[in-house]
C-alpha cells in the first residue's frame, strides 16, 4: 500500500512538473506577445512603441499586469455573477489545456494521443463558450452583440478550418500530431497545400478574433464587445486567454503546415539545432505575421466576413479536399492509415 | 472578362500582399517618435509658453502698470493693481495671472509697450494643484530672471518681422 502510494505520487509529480515546464514559459510568452504586438504595430506606424519601462520596454508587461491586479473587479449589478466569473476562467483554461497535445520536439509532448488534432480542434471550438457566457452574463447590450458576432464568426470559420485539416490528414493518414510533423520530413505541407495554408491562416485569424476579423471586440463600434463589462483580473484572464490562443493557433499552423520541430532542410548546420528551438522560431514567425496583418488591414464588415467564410473558404477548401484526395489516389500516394 | 480577371486577382490576394509589403517597408524605416523628456522638438522663436515679467539689465522691472495687457486679455486672466512707488515712478503692486484661465493667445505681449510681459519658451510647468497655477508678481519676475537669456534671443530673432 505504501509502495503504491509512492508510485502514484511520483507519477502525479512528474505530470505536474511537465505541465509547469509548458505553462510557465507559455505565460511569459503571452506577456511578451502583448509587448511584441505593441512594438511591432508601433514600428509599422513609424512609432517606437513602449520602450521606457526597463531596457527596450521589457518590463512593460509586468507593469501592465501589476496595474490590472491593483484594479477593482467590478461585478455589474444586473450580471449573472457565477457565469460572469466563470467565463474568463473558461477562456483562459481552455487556451492552456490545449497545450497538452502539442509536440515540442521528437517525443517532447505531455500527452501523445492518437486523436491529437481532433482534441485541438475540439478545445479551440469550446473557446466560443467563454465568449458567449461573458456576453450573456454581462447583461449589457454591447457585450451581448459582441458575443453574438463572435459566436457566429468562430462557428463559420471552424467549418472551413475542419476541411483544411482534412486536406492535411489525407496526406498524413494519422490524427497524431507527432505523426503529422514526421510526415513533413521531405517537404512541408505549406508548399503542396499552399492555398490551404493561406486559408487556414486566415481562418485562425478569424478564430482568434484578430484583425481584420476583430468584429467581436470592434472597439470603434462595440466599445470592446464581450469584454466591455470586465475589469481587473477577470479582464486580464480574457486577455491572457486570447493571446495564449494566438500562440496555440500559431503552434497548430506550424505543426500542420510548417513542419513542426523539423529543420527547414535536413542539412548539417540546420539539423543540429534542437527541434524545440525550430518549433519556437516558427511559432514566433507565424505570430509576427499575426501582428503584421493587424497593422495592415482594416476591419471586415460583418457581411463580408460571413461571405468570405461561407461562400469562398468553404467551397474552396471542399474542392481542394476533392482535388487532394483525387491526386493522391491517382498517383497511388494515399498513405496507409497509421495508429488505428 | 474584366469581372473574371478581377475575381482572379482578388483570389490571389495581390492587394493584400501589396499592403503587407508596404507595412513591412515601414517596419524598417527610421521612427519619427521624439524620445520626450530626453529629446525635445525645436520651438519657434514665436512660441507662446509660460509667461514671464522681464527686467532691464540694471535690475529695474520693465512693467509700468499701463494695464494694456489686462485690458486686452480675452480670457480676463490678468489682474493688476498699481500705485506710485516711493521714488515717484508708476509700478504695479499686484500683477496676477490666472494660468488656468489663460488661453496663450499672446495678446498681452503684443500689447505691452515695454516688452515687460512676454510668453517664454517654457511649456513644462504642469503642477499638481490648481493653486500653483495662480501666478503672482514674484513668480512672474522669478520666471523672467530664469528665462531671460532664451527670451532675449527669441525676441531678437523675431524682431526683424515686427
Amino acid at each position: 500500500m505504501d509502495f503504491l502510494m509512492q508510485e502514484w505520487v511520483l507519477e502525479l509529480g512528474w505530470i505536474l512538473l511537465q505541465i509547469l515546464v509548458v505553462i510557465g514559459p507559455l505565460l511569459i510568452a503571452v506577456a511578451y506577445l502583448t509587448l511584441a504586438e505593441r512594438r511591432v504595430i508601433g514600428f509599422m506606424q513609424l512609432r517606437k512603441g513602449p520602450n521606457v519601462v526597463g531596457p527596450f520596454g521589457l518590463f512593460q508587461p509586468f507593469a501592465d499586469a501589476l496595474k490590472l491586479m491593483a484594479k477593482e473587479t467590478i461585478l455589474p449589478s444586473g450580471a449573472n455573477k457565477v457565469v460572469f466569473l466563470i467565463a474568463p476562467m473558461l477562456t483562459f483554461i481552455l487556451a492552456l489545456v490545449a497545450w497538452a497535445v502539442i509536440p515540442f520536439g521528437e517525443g517532447l509532448v505531455i500527452a501523445d494521443i492518437n486523436v491529437g488534432i481532433l482534441y485541438l480542434f475540439a478545445i479551440s471550438s469550446l473557446g466560443v463558450y467563454g465568449v458567449i457566457m461573458a456576453g450573456w452574463a454581462s447583461n449589457s447590450k454591447y457585450a451581448f452583440l459582441g458575443a453574438l458576432r463572435s459566436a457566429a464568426q468562430m462557428v463559420s470559420y471552424e467549418v472551413s478550418m475542419g476541411l483544411v485539416i482534412i486536406n492535411v490528414l489525407l496526406c498524413v493518414g494519422s490524427l497524431n500530431l507527432s505523426a503529422i510533423v514526421e510526415a513533413q520530413r521531405g517537404m512541408w505541407f505549406a508548399l503542396p497545400l499552399l492555398p490551404m495554408f493561406v486559408v487556414f491562416f486566415i481562418s485562425t485569424l478569424a478564430e482568434t478574433n484578430r484583425a481584420p476579423f476583430d468584429l467581436p471586440e470592434g472597439e470603434s463600434e462595440l466599445v470592446a464587445g464581450y469584454l466591455v463589462e470586465y475589469s481587473s483580473m477577470s479582464f486580464a484572464l480574457f486577455f491572457l486567454g486570447e493571446y495564449a490562443n494566438m500562440i496555440l493557433m500559431s503552434a497548430m499552423t506550424t505543426i500542420l503546415f510548417l513542419g513542426g520541430w523539423l529543420a527547414p532542410f535536413d542539412i548539417w548546420p540546420l539539423n543540429i539545432i534542437p527541434g524545440p528551438i525550430w518549433f519556437i522560431l516558427k511559432i514566433v514567425l507565424v505570430l509576427f505575421v499575426f501582428l503584421w496583418v493587424r497593422a495592415t488591414t482594416p476591419r471586415y464588415r460583418y457581411d463580408q466576413l460571413m461571405r468570405l467564410g461561407w461562400k469562398i473558404f468553404l467551397p474552396f477548401s471542399l474542392l481542394y479536399v476533392v482535388a487532394t484526395a483525387g491526386f493522391l489516389l491517382a498517383t497511388d500516394n494515399l498513405p496507409a492509415v497509421m495508429g488505428g | 472578362m474584366r469581372a473574371l480577371t478581377d475575381q482572379f486577382r482578388s483570389f490571389l490576394l495581390l492587394e493584400l500582399g501589396k499592403g503587407l509589403f508596404l507595412t513591412l517597408k515601414y517596419f524598417f524605416k527610421p521612427k519619427v517618435t521624439i524620445n520626450y523628456p530626453y529629446e525635445k522638438g525645436s520651438l519657434s522663436p514665436r512660441f507662446r509658453g509660460e509667461h514671464v515679467l522681464r527686467r532691464y539689465p540694471n535690475g529695474e522691472e520693465r512693467c509700468i502698470a499701463c494695464k494694456l495687457c489686462e485690458a486686452i486679455c480675452p480670457a480676463q486672466a490678468i489682474t493688476i493693481e498699481a500705485e506710485p512707488r516711493d521714488d515717484g515712478s508708476r509700478r504695479t503692486t499686484r500683477y496676477d495671472i490666472d494660468m488656468t484661465k489663460c488661453i496663450y493667445c499672446g495678446f498681452c505681449q503684443e500689447a505691452c509697450p515695454v516688452d515687460a510681459i512676454v510668453e517664454g519658451p517654457n511649456f513644462e510647468f504642469a503642477t499638481e494643484t490648481r493653486e500653483e497655477l495662480y501666478y503672482d508678481k514674484d513668480k512672474l519676475l522669478a520666471n523672467g530672471d530664469r528665462w531671460e537669456t532664451e527670451i532675449a534671443r527669441n525676441l531678437a530673432a523675431d524682431s526683424q518681422w515686427r
